[in-house]
């Protein structure tokens, strides 16, 4: 495949050219969403969704939307694979987590007692590695809505969509994802001391 | 005709899709009221917007070098 598709200053570009300039740029975004729908299996997902992406690049319309293009056929690839192993897919009552409040907990525990902001300083002593851990403490049917939407930015309608859910669906497990997300931020920084030595300045 | 008061339960169940804009309009003026006379549940809405600033700064990682090469090799052998 090296039809041409354009000319710049060093000659004529092929359509395999432009697809390895789109895919490279997009690998880190394309690798982190991966990484955190499945773990170790991030490099495979990512592999897969980059040969259908090959395979179908001459449906790509919008060469600026190629990023969400991309990222919503690796989102298909791994919602195919979910339905395969329904297993996976744990409801949490609603009642164990809707009277949580992470706000009100560090309010009342005051777990940084000479922070002025304790709330924001509260959630920059988590990194990335902390933050992956506590995502991957959630399950898939939550985590899954609330990386899209809050991590990668998707509107809610659009991660409707690519899980191919109902709204309301979607709507009420990110509700019990937040919920869940922010019992295990605060669960998480208990478990691992992360808080100690925050103040130290 | 004022519209009946939530409590604080309700007002914070419902700060995230306020924050999306996702809430019918009833139902956005009624955590609008809530929030005019409610400093605590302010104080919700603010750590809400901290915590999307907070999960959107996480967009992407770095990948490790030895896992960037492979993916690099495998878009070139395409």
């Amino acid at each position: 495949m090296a039809e041409e598709v354009g000319k710049g200053v060093g000659g004529t570009t092929t359509q395999k050219e432009a697809f390895e300039a789109m895919a490279l740029s997009q690998l880190p975004r394309l690798y982190s969403l991966a990484r955190r729908l499945v773990g170790d299996g991030a490099e495979d997902l990512v592999q897969e969704c980059l040969m259908r992406a090959y395979r179908s690049f001459d449906s790509l319309s919008e060469p600026d939307a190629s990023g969400r293009w991309l990222q919503a056929i690796l989102v298909n690839i791994f919602r195919d694979g979910l339905r395969k192993d329904a297993r996976r897919v744990v409801e949490v009552p609603v009642d164990d987590i809707d009277e949580f409040s992470l706000y009100r907990t560090i309010a009342d525990e005051d777990p940084l007692p000479y922070s002025d902001s304790l709330h924001l300083d509260f959630l920059l002593a988590f990194g990335r590695e902390d933050v992956y851990e506590v995502l991957n403490r959630l399950s898939e049917i939550y985590r899954v809505p609330l990386v899209l939407r809050y991590i990668h930015g998707f509107a809610t309608k659009e991660v409707a969509r690519m899980l191919q859910a109902p709204l309301g669906t979607v709507l009420a497990r990110l509700h019990r994802g937040r919920k869940l997300f922010e019992r295990e931020l605060w669960t998480y920084a208990q478990e691992t001391d992360l808080l100690q030595g925050s103040e130290a300045r | 005709m004022s519209e009946r008061p939530i409590p604080c339960s309700e007002a914070v169940r419902q700060l995230w899709h306020y924050l999306d804009n996702a809430l019918s309009p009833e139902d956005q003026a009624k955590v609008d009221g809530h929030l005019a006379f409610c400093r605590r549940c302010c104080g919700e809405l603010e750590f809400a917007k901290e915590l999307q600033t907070f999960l959107a700064s996480h967009a992407v990682e770095e990948i490790p070098s030895h896992v960037k090469e492979r993916l690099e090799r495998f878009v070139q052998e395409l």
